[in-house]
């Protein structure tokens, strides 16, 4: 198939952006969305142009590395995947698309595509763990009792990948489904109740910090999110953030 | 207690956005039972059941008070809402160049500050027309009944808070509602403003008006008044779920209950406020 791409050509963190047209025949429709950009990519050397930066790495829906803003949606028209996973069959002969980076403040581009989503790590930092010993002696894992319930509500959050396809289609930039869904997959468990008032409240204060919007309930995320993180966790961790605010000594 | 996340975290001026729009959906709820009244109750009847309402929430201590928290909870939830905006606008500082926001959002969800806004000034014009009237117009007009004698003529009669009435000849008015003895220069009773008729007048055909002009654009009131209340129905089919979801009032086996709940109200709480200036409209 033919395609028609515009693409986000930005140098630098600095330096202006702006959308180019590119032209790419003989476009497979069992291709991978990504597969596709790396034939762009090089026609694009072929042609002595520099390619466009994406990020990208497990290719197989797991890491969260590759972003992409695609037709107005982040990860492009399909639910439930990654770019890696979107194929160009979603797609028809002679389509113009849209590829543009994930945009927030707190995202700052670095290159064309790629932006910098370091913030989600110092957000994890703050408080998306939990201390335990690991110098030898570790607890058998089956000796805490866990409802099996809890457990899967606890491991449903956790298939976060962290790729920020929620900040993404925000209207606001908010990252509220990420952070809740990482407070929530410890929030759930035993072992995540001895940190769970000091996780909320720094978690959401380094958020906070980052310069993402404020959550309307839009629900936007929740629709985009490619592990389809349920928006129960946000109302979770409103719940802890209240308990903990209120009655932490801080 | 953590002072910066009760004060001043994003998801603290969130529960402020919601405990105060919540509070509003209650006062909806109460503006809307007092307002009916003046549609439920017709004739000489209805403007004094309606004027000895409009009387008592506006001498009831308890309800005085009420009035100050709705009028707190209006302004705060509009300047909140003033804040959480511009910070929303600042978080995305370069907008795509094509987004597609209807695919994975509702529309009302989308609009909420322009919602919120319109709902602003209508705020702003409805108090003007009512309560400032109300409030501040020296000119504010008490309940009168028209008393026919014997020979078909007229007279004029004030209505009084203890039941009685008295000749308008007999008394001049003081402090906007006392009735004072012109002869004994002694307050005999206190006056009811007429609100209802002031309403009636605003919204209707003029037919029952006393002591107010006719109003020319009463159809325009009317279809701004039932466009207010489209706005707000739209506010309220997301704000009223959203608050919950703030709050972290969310629960699976309640949410579906809760969400129709949300639905039933945003619809019927703003139909049932249009009906009314349609009805003055149509009947008075």
């Amino acid at each position: 198939m033919k395609l028609k791409l515009k693409v986000w050509r930005q140098k630098n963190r600095k330096e202006k952006g702006k959308l180019e047209t590119y032209s790419l025949d003989n476009v497979s429709e069992h291709m991978s969305f990504l597969e596709m950009m790396d034939v762009l990519n090089e026609q694009l050397i072929n042609d002595g142009v520099e390619p466009v930066a994406f990020d990208h790495d497990c290719r197989e829906g797991i890491c969260g590395m590759c972003s992409m803003y695609i037709n107005g949606q982040p990860h492009g028209p399909d639910r439930g995947v990654t770019t890696c996973q979107l194929h160009m069959r979603k797609f028809n002969d002679g389509d113009t698309i849209y590829i543009e980076p994930f945009r927030a403040k707190g995202f700052p581009i670095v290159k064309d595509l790629v932006v910098d989503r370091g913030a989600f790590d110092r957000i994890q930092r703050a408080g998306g763990f939990i201390s335990v010993n690991t110098s030898g002696n570790t607890q058998d894992a089956n000796l805490t009792p866990v409802p099996k319930k809890d457990a899967d509500k606890a491991f449903d959050a956790a298939t976060c990948i962290g790729c920020g396809a929620c900040v993404a289609s925000c209207k606001n930039a908010s990252a509220m489904l990420f952070v809740s869904a990482k407070v929530s997959q410890y929030s759930l468990l035993p072992q995540g109740k001895v940190e769970a008032k000091r996780r909320v409240l720094n978690m959401v204060e380094q958020m906070d910090k980052e310069g993402f919007g404020n959550c309307t309930n839009t629900g936007a995320c929740h629709v985009e999110c490619p592990k389809e993180i349920s928006l129960e966790n946000i109302a979770r961790m409103n719940r802890e953030f209240l308990k903990a605010s209120i009655t932490s000594e801080k | 207690m953590s002072k910066s996340a009760i004060l001043s975290s994003s998801i603290a001026k969130k529960w402020w956005m919601s405990l105060t729009g919540l509070f509003l959906c209650l006062f909806l709820v109460g503006h809307l039972l007092g307002n009916l009244q003046i549609i439920f109750f017709s004739g000489d009847e209805g403007q004094r059941v309606f004027n000895e309402y409009a009387y008592f929430m506006t001498h009831n201590p308890l309800i005085k008070l009420l009035s100050y928290l709705t009028y707190f909870s209006i302004l705060f939830h509009a300047v909140d809402g003033i804040i959480l905006t511009f910070q929303n606008k600042r978080a995305r500082p370069i907008k795509y160049a094509y987004s597609k926001p209807q695919k994975n959002s509702s529309t009302p969800s989308r609009y909420m500050a322009i919602l919120g806004s319109a709902i602003l000034i209508f705020i702003i014009m409805h108090m003007s027309n009512f309560w400032g009237v109300m409030h501040f117009d020296k000119n504010m007009p008490l309940h009168t009944k028209n008393l026919v004698r014997p020979d078909s003529s007229y007279q004029k009669l004030y209505l009084t808070t203890n039941g009685t009435f008295l000749p308008v000849e007999q008394v001049e008015i003081n402090n906007k509602t006392e009735l004072i003895d012109k002869e004994l220069n002694l307050k005999i009773g206190e006056g009811y403003k007429d609100l209802h008729s002031l309403t009636v007048s605003f919204f209707g055909h003029n037919k029952t008006n006393k002591g107010f002009p006719p109003n020319k654009y009463a159809y325009l009131a009317v279809i701004l008044y039932v466009f207010s209340m489209a706005v707000l129905s739209f506010h309220l089919w997301h704000g009223f779920n959203s608050a919950f979801q703030t709050l972290g009032i969310s629960h699976e086996k309640y949410n579906s209950a809760l969400s129709l709940f949300g639905k039933i109200f945003s619809v019927l709480v703003p139909l049932a406020f249009a009906s009314i200036p349609i009805t003055i409209f149509l009947t008075k």
